[in-house]
């Protein structure tokens, strides 16, 4: 097992180097002088250059993306060109507040889903099966943008129950952009969830189960709800990137202090540097959610931990 | 190849009984009749000098009623207009897009699936990387380097889906290209090319249509989030995105903003959604039984 745990982290570091090129590069393609648009258009020849030169932007793009690595390695991404401070401190500070919101959008997302799924899935055909349904077919079609703009009308313009933005009012203001950020994982959760149960528990083992008399809260916990979770941890750490993604908006929407609004500020502001630390950092998070799904497959699935020991 | 044509047709009538059985992805076809004879009458329906782009201040802000059936935005604009006009774009960028990614990740997956070893290797290791980004955020990453213009959208939404292509594309090609109608294509002197794109690929569609019916609803939902964020279409063109993000500053006095452009989002994903799910049933060979 810790040799599958070491194999596939091993495996990230191609991939952190992968991401990192293909954002670096990206990001070089971008037209425009970047010393002018950190010193004005108007700015003297002799200082535009002194800048260029400062930061190596007359380098060739392979050389730029050696020298942003070995910077990467001491976690130095950079400077911002709007405040001038060193983009991992900038990132770091807002880092907690998009994990704060990731994490318990995360929760809302599968204490909700996985128990709507079982149930959808042992009723099958059920009022309450044909209303979970129906909420969850719109969740996926909900974006998420606009279901935090109709939130915020109804419970804090109208009824002035929830702060409508902002981070400062403690678990009062989780609340509104914790729902927005969770209904669609959830909704995708709930449906993934609803199929994989179903697909069990027509199994021939869970009719031998049922045929012996086990109880039906026994058969579904113990025997069909562990084989259903390997598809849905699957769609949960699929959901973590549609999150991430989804998290830039939402706190867009909820002028939430981290990484997505501070990426979405520095997207306008052409600030590259900080651009490229929000996606790499982003990336990395995603890729390291993918690993700890990973290793939660071996413990769910014995077929896979005997692999490996 | 001209004795399999009565079977083709035949199976394409069986596929579309079994999807004329499942009523939802009905609901969800005739939504998306409505809204494609809406993107190509727009004109028709409602001017786009005169109701899309003409400022009319003096009716600003005004509420629905019979001569504006979803109300007015804040330069007097008549909203039903803009957003019949918005399915344009929004349909356009997500065909487009899904175009461009059904290309690319269709002629990678295509080789990586029939070539194997190293050439797979190489092409999937790339996409791994593709995927380990966020699609929204790699869009958004190259939307900020080459700017906000709808080609650059299109190519940007289009370039995140690569990868999802090229995975489902590989594993179909892999699942059909050691069967016996290849090996007769490959014994009658057929060309790599030729074996991949007219027997390999053909019989491979399936999960190919029902992903890119899916896609379509995620372009669509991401051509809303850049352009809510301002990524993506620029005003004065009507997209729904950018409308609910200017209609943001009026919504305490001004539901109607953001309540329509919102809703013409849901109903036309909703509607792709039912589709795909439809297509996915007909298509899946356990169900022929």
């Amino acid at each position: 097992m810790y040799k599958y745990i070491a194999k596939r982290l091993l495996m990230l570091i191609p991939v952190i180097i992968g991401v990192s090129f293909l954002v670096f590069f990206i990001m070089a393609m971008a037209p425009g002088d970047t010393a002018k648009a950190i010193l004005g258009e108007d700015a003297p020849v002799e200082s535009l250059e002194a800048l260029r030169e400062e930061l190596g932007l007359n380098d060739p793009i392979p050389v730029r993306y050696v020298n942003y690595m070995k910077g990467m390695l001491r976690g130095d991404l950079g400077k911002s060109y709007k405040s001038g401070r060193p983009v991992f401190n900038e990132i770091m500070e807002r880092f907690p507040a998009t994990l704060e919101l990731s994490f318990w959008g995360m929760v809302f997302a599968i204490v909700l889903s996985i128990p709507i799924g079982i149930i959808s899935a042992t009723r099958q055909y059920s009022l309450t099966d044909s209303v979970s349904m129906i909420f969850a077919l719109l969740g996926v079609a909900t974006p998420n943008f606009w279901l935090g703009l109709m939130l915020i009308i109804v419970f804090s313009l109208h009824l002035g129950w929830l702060p409508s933005g902002g981070n400062t009012d403690g678990f009062a203001s989780l609340i509104l952009p914790v729902i927005t950020l969770g209904t669609g994982c959830m909704a995708n959760i709930t449906r993934t969830t609803r199929s994989s149960m179903l697909e069990v528990i027509r199994q021939d083992y869970i009719r031998t189960a049922k045929a012996k008399g086990v109880s039906k809260n026994k058969v579904i916990n113990k025997h069909a709800l562990k084989n259903a979770l390997i598809p849905v941890v699957t769609v949960i750490g699929l959901q973590f990137g549609s999150l991430l993604g989804g998290a830039v908006l939402t706190e867009s929407v909820f002028s939430w202090p981290g990484i997505g609004t501070y990426l979405v500020n520095s997207i306008k502001a052409k600030d590259t540097n900080a651009v490229l630390g929000c996606v790499i950092i982003f990336s990395i998070c995603f890729s390291i959610v993918n690993l700890i799904v990973d290793i939660l497959y071996a413990y769910i699935d014995p077929r896979i931990k005997s692999k490996y020991e | 190849m001209s004795t399999n044509q009565p079977k083709k047709r035949s199976q394409f009538v069986e596929i579309w009984q079994r999807l004329k059985r499942n009523k939802m992805a009905m609901v969800g076809l005739a939504i998306l009749f409505i809204l494609v004879l809406g993107a190509i009458f727009a004109d028709v329906i409602c001017d786009y000098d005169t109701m899309v782009i003409k400022q009319d201040i003096p009716n600003r802000l005004q509420g629905p009623s019979a001569d504006h059936w979803f109300g007015t935005d804040e330069f007097g604009r008549d909203i039903f207009a803009r957003i019949i006009h918005g399915s344009r774009v929004s349909l356009v960028v997500g065909i487009i897009s899904v175009s461009i990614a059904l290309i690319l990740g269709g002629a990678f997956g295509a080789f990586a699936g029939f070539y194997g070893g190293k050439v797979d290797m190489v092409i999937m290791r790339v996409m791994d990387v593709f995927l380990a980004i966020p699609s929204i955020l790699l869009s958004m990453t190259i939307v900020a380097a080459l700017g906000t213009d709808l080609v650059y959208v299109m190519l940007a939404i289009g370039i995140s889906s690569v990868p999802n292509y090229a995975r489902i594309v590989r594993a179909a090609v892999m699942s059909v290209k050691d069967q016996e109608f290849v090996e007769a294509s490959k014994a009658m002197g057929a060309g790599n090319a030729t074996i991949i794109f007219k027997e390999i690929l053909p019989n491979c569609l399936a999960p190919i249509i029902v992903q890119a019916t899916l896609s379509v609803a995620g372009a669509i939902l991401s051509t809303a989030s850049l352009s809510f964020i301002g990524l993506g279409v620029q005003p004065p063109d009507p997209e729904w995105g950018a409308m609910l993000s200017s209609g943001r500053q009026y919504m305490r006095d001004a539901l109607h903003l953001t309540l329509f452009p919102g809703l013409a989002i849901v109903i036309t994903i909703l509607a792709l959604n039912l589709l795909g799910d439809g297509l996915r049933d007909a298509l899946d060979p356990r169900l022929k039984q």
